[in-house]
């Protein structure tokens, strides 16, 4: 008895040790990870002569926010920003909205085609993305022409919402079903009994139980569409209409010299996703992990 | 208990009035209808463009080709293999080395080691971040008056070329790729460990197994549902893999992915639907790992 307890007490030790230089391990590669990105936040402080005349690793002689102010002047971040509200808020609401209908249907009423329906979804949202381009281009201009108006949904907003709502909705359908087939039966029962329409039963009784998975894949797709850039590269013709980050990858072009403008500019267009992590990090993580990790 | 199970679903599907028809059709047809016709028949189309001779201007110009968009491809353009060659790499560097590393870091993050908290944090900040950030972070690392090349000496004026030289290039896009990955994966995999029963690793534990055999006989298996998943979308993530390279390169060759390769030819100078049949080699690709996916997620529905 009182020798095992002795081996423990050696084996818990060496477990410290061996603990203290995991951690240390991990914390140097930390370091390494983060760098980057302190890197781009010193850089953007200082101004470029600076940088210019002294050199990348001279002591600094100016620290201060300008290039922050010139960047949202210069740039004309504003208008950029308003430009990603317009797509994103659009776009996540109504991939919340369509993925909870067929959510809804496939997990409270039994027709045969549930399962090709929640297949069909969440295939879609696995499709190599490169196999749309042409064609969707070809579709908008089309539609566009057939109403007698060109930037109906090419070089327009509802354009770039559709395409973003069309690729996430599988991701959404097949979350919330996940979350929604752990729901009791019982309720929708005791809904159907008291007489309640389809509607009110999805709007009354499941919706507002929704909430949970709701909030979570609603901040997880408001990062993704918010951080993407490609659909507007090929989408909008006009370089005003663009998201921020498009725009952003078009100004890492023109100010190629003026890197600490550029910087400046890269860490205020992270802030919001950066923010919006630390400050709803429970959601981000529960919603990556509702869709991956039902087993 | 089944039949009456199956009645009550009968007789609730009796039960329903017209408007309630009316609305769960509505309901099933509004976000079908949408995915449908943005996404699938789309996918349809461009995989009937690969068998077509088409500039991308005018409809009636499309002519049958046939194969010919894929002889080219497999006999006429050695820069395909190239990017299967570099798609292969991806592929194999995120298998071997930054997914397990991935699933080590969380691992020993989720032992709750000193200071996981904080490290968890910042080993996941990458992956919130856009790649068009990503890559004006990385070129501030690497470009001509970066920190890098500060650290090798050399100036602005005499700085030399990274993203251009050819023999440490494929290294760094796979470690500004990892820098991203890892965090994901890392993410992905503890949701999973905090499903483990902790008795089992304190069982282990007292048994007098090390860290290794705990986690190699003990937390490995019982992850199982969860590491088909990790495999399934690093196959998937190497095979479309793209928004890095074209941050870094545009859609020049100088490092191929089939990706690129699709977006050179559609986005060029001039539309070629050699560009379809390269999107439609990556589906090929893709189908295995999509289908291993949904059955696996799919298991007790597909029964």
């Amino acid at each position: 008895m009182s020798t095992s307890i002795v081996q423990n007490k050696a084996y818990r030790n060496k477990q410290k040790r061996k603990d203290a230089f995991i951690s240390a391990f991990i914390g140097f590669f930390a370091i390494v990870w983060i760098f980057p990105i302190l890197w781009t936040f010193w850089t953007s402080l200082r101004p470029y002569n600076d940088i210019i005349s002294y050199g990348v690793f001279s002591w600094p002689r100016h620290l201060n926010f300008d290039n922050y102010f010139t960047a949202f002047q210069k740039m004309g971040l504003t208008r950029y920003f308003l430009n990603t509200l317009y797509v994103t808020i659009p776009a996540v609401l109504l991939t919340l909205f369509l993925g909870s209908l067929i959510a809804f249907v496939v997990s409270r009423y039994s027709f045969r085609f549930n399962l090709s329906l929640l297949l069909l979804f969440t295939a879609g949202n696995m499709l190599p993305i490169v196999l749309t381009y042409i064609p969707v281009f070809w579709l908008y201009i089309k539609i566009g022409d057939l109403f007698g108006n060109r930037s109906l949904l090419y070089n327009n907003y509802l354009g770039i919402i559709l395409v973003h709502v069309a690729f996430q909705v599988g991701f959404a359908t097949f979350v919330l079903s996940s979350y929604m087939k752990t729901i009791p039966k019982e309720i929708s029962e005791s809904a159907i009994i008291d007489g309640a329409s389809v509607f009110r039963h999805y709007w009354n009784v499941m919706l507002p139980l929704m909430r949970p998975p709701l909030a979570a894949l609603g901040v997880l797709m408001s990062c993704w569409i918010y951080n993407d850039f490609f659909w507007a590269l090929i989408l909008m013709s006009e370089d005003s209409k663009r998201p921020v980050t498009s725009a952003l990858r078009q100004l890492q072009g023109q100010y190629i010299t003026d890197f600490n403008l550029l910087a400046a500019g890269a860490i205020i267009v992270a802030a919001p996703t950066v923010i919006l992590f630390f400050v709803l990090r429970k959601q981000f993580v529960s919603g990556l992990t509702l869709g991956s990790t039902k087993g | 208990m089944k039949t009456a199970a199956a009645n009550k679903k009968i007789r609730s599907r009796r039960s329903l009035s017209k408007g309630d028809r009316f609305t769960l059709a509505a309901f099933i047809g509004l976000p079908t209808l949408m995915q449908i016709v943005f996404l699938w028949l789309p996918a349809l189309i461009t995989i009937a463009l690969s068998f077509t001779y088409w500039n991308g201007i005018n409809v009636s110009d499309i002519k049958w080709a046939g194969l010919a968009n894929y002889k080219n491809i497999f006999f006429g353009t050695p820069v395909f293999y190239e990017a299967l060659k570099n798609n292969a790499i991806w592929l194999l560097w995120f298998s071997f080395i930054a997914t397990p590393l991935g699933i080590l870091l969380a691992y020993q993050i989720d032992r709750k080691i000193k200071g996981h908290k904080l490290y968890e944090t910042i080993f996941y900040i990458p992956v919130v971040l856009s790649l068009a950030i990503i890559g004006i972070i990385w070129n501030f690392m690497l470009q001509p008056g970066g920190f890098v090349q500060g650290i090798m000496g050399r100036d602005i004026g005499n700085a030399v070329s990274i993203w251009g030289n050819y023999s440490i290039n494929t290294y760094v896009i796979m470690g500004v790729a990892s820098w991203r990955h890892i965090g994901y994966i890392m993410l992905l995999y503890l949701a999973g460990l905090k499903s483990v029963d902790m008795s089992l690793r304190e069982a282990s534990a007292i048994d007098g197994a090390t860290e290794w055999q705990t986690f190699r006989k003990i937390i490995l298996p019982t992850m199982r549902p969860v590491n088909i998943i990790i495999v399934v979308i690093t196959i998937i993530e190497s095979l479309r893999a793209f928004d890095l390279v074209y941050i870094i390169y545009g859609t020049s060759t100088a490092w191929p992915l089939l990706n690129i390769l699709v977006f050179q030819n559609f986005a060029g100078q001039g539309i070629s639907m050699k560009g379809a049949a390269y999107a439609v080699i990556l589906l090929v690709l893709c189908v295995g790992p999509i289908l291993a996916y949904l059955r696996t997620t799919f298991k007790e529905d597909l029964k």
